[in-house]
């Protein structure tokens, strides 16, 4: 393709090859400092291209191609061609993973121990864990827990983070503008902005961290919190992975493990700063 | 006058992690995962590899366990049993 750009986030390698310079630009400067893929291979490659090449100059729209696609994936507005590489780059993870039981979830390390933070879209996840990467954690992934299957412990995959309508704001005013990708407007999920993480995420990018906790957040209600018994921290995960059903027995073993060796806890809260509050005070009761 | 009789695949056949009192239980011809509670792991377990109807498995379960009214448990062990064929868990003969 004539635009490309090759990068690893955590152990995964990907190639983003364009039709058009603007998306490689942007993705070069939202994942400025991240690695070349081990050996210079790509683990996944991700195309955009004209969805029909005379589009390419009357209404251009990028098609997105890989190694594994959904029927779904729209082609989108050149405008927003950024955000078609990062779906392509979710899309190969989500269909393509066989080594590790992904989650669609984020997570934050300190210590060396990982919190999990699981619901469904709008509960805050990735604001969560943009926050708390901001405030003495470690950000793994705002959007793709990796457990693996062998010694059941998660590792990194920090892509940028992907902030949405009311978030980017609250974070624009703690983190500085060069780390931000572009403002995208009247996207299918209104409006985003990328936020490369921190630069201690990326370099500790090849670190793992053993499962300490399980959090369900809940954004917009009263502050609260319920703990959530195993079986049904089972079945909440088992429904937030997007591969669990394929990788079978394995993907059994991993979870249960996960969901044996780490409590869980369904939490409400009304802002990000009492929900930062709330997790530092469960973490300390972890602890004791 | 005896019930229909089961049989349990047998127990290589399945991997059981057992959290919170309730059973999870990965069923390997299948692939998929069933969350059950009892007396289903318990009826699975007291079956092994020697099929039996619900008074049957009432009696085995009698003598591994502290059953107060054993009259009353055959009608719940034939529920679960059915219930438990529909899930492909346990075969009728």
């Amino acid at each position: 393709m004539k635009h490309a750009i090759s990068l690893r986030i955590g152990p995964f390698g990907f190639r983003v090859g364009s039709a058009w310079p603007e998306p490689i630009i942007a993705l070069a400067h939202l994942y400025h400092g991240y690695p070349a893929p081990h050996d210079r291979v790509a683990d996944f490659s991700v195309r955009l291209e004209p969805e029909r090449p005379w589009r390419r100059w009357l209404r251009p729209s990028v098609a997105i191609r890989g190694d594994f696609m959904l029927s779904d994936a729209a082609p989108m507005a050149l405008a927003h061609g950024l955000l078609a590489a990062e779906m392509g780059m979710n899309l190969q993870m989500a269909l393509g993973q066989r080594r590790y039981l992904l989650l669609h979830a984020a997570t934050v390390e300190r210590d060396g121990r990982a919190l999990l933070l699981t619901g469904e879209s709008g509960a805050g996840k990735s604001t969560l864990a943009a926050l708390l990467g901001e405030h003495g954690w470690r950000l793994m992934g705002d959007e793709f827990a990796l457990l693996d299957l062998d010694r059941g412990l998660f590792h990194s995959f920090p892509r940028a983070i992907s902030l949405k309508n009311g978030a980017i704001a609250l974070m624009e005013a703690q983190v500085p503008a060069s780390r931000f990708g572009p403002r995208l407007e009247s996207t299918p999920k209104g409006a985003i902005r990328h936020l490369r993480p921190g630069d201690g995420a990326i370099a500790d990018m090849d670190k793992p961290a053993r499962p300490a906790m399980i959090l369900f957040p809940r954004f917009g209600f009263e502050r609260a919190v319920r703990p959530v018994l195993g079986a049904e921290a089972f079945v909440r995960l088992t429904q937030a992975s997007t591969n669990y059903v394929a990788l079978g027995e394995p993907g059994f073993m991993a979870l249960t493990g996960l969901v044996g060796q780490a409590p869980a806890r369904a939490i409400d809260y009304p802002d990000g700063e009492s929900a930062i509050a709330l997790i530092e005070q469960l973490w300390a009761e972890l602890k004791r | 006058m005896s019930g229909p009789r089961y049989r349990a695949d047998s127990i290589e056949k399945r991997r059981i992690v057992r959290l919170d009192g309730l059973t999870l239980l990965f069923h390997r011809p299948s692939g998929i995962t069933h969350i059950l509670s009892v007396p289903a792991p318990e009826i699975l377990e007291a079956l092994g590899d020697e099929p039996a109807d619900a008074a049957g498995i009432v009696s085995r379960l009698a003598a591994r366990h502290d059953m107060a009214d054993i009259a009353e448990a055959e009608p719940v062990v034939a529920a679960r049993l059915s219930e438990l064929e529909a899930a492909g868990l346990v075969e009728r003969l």
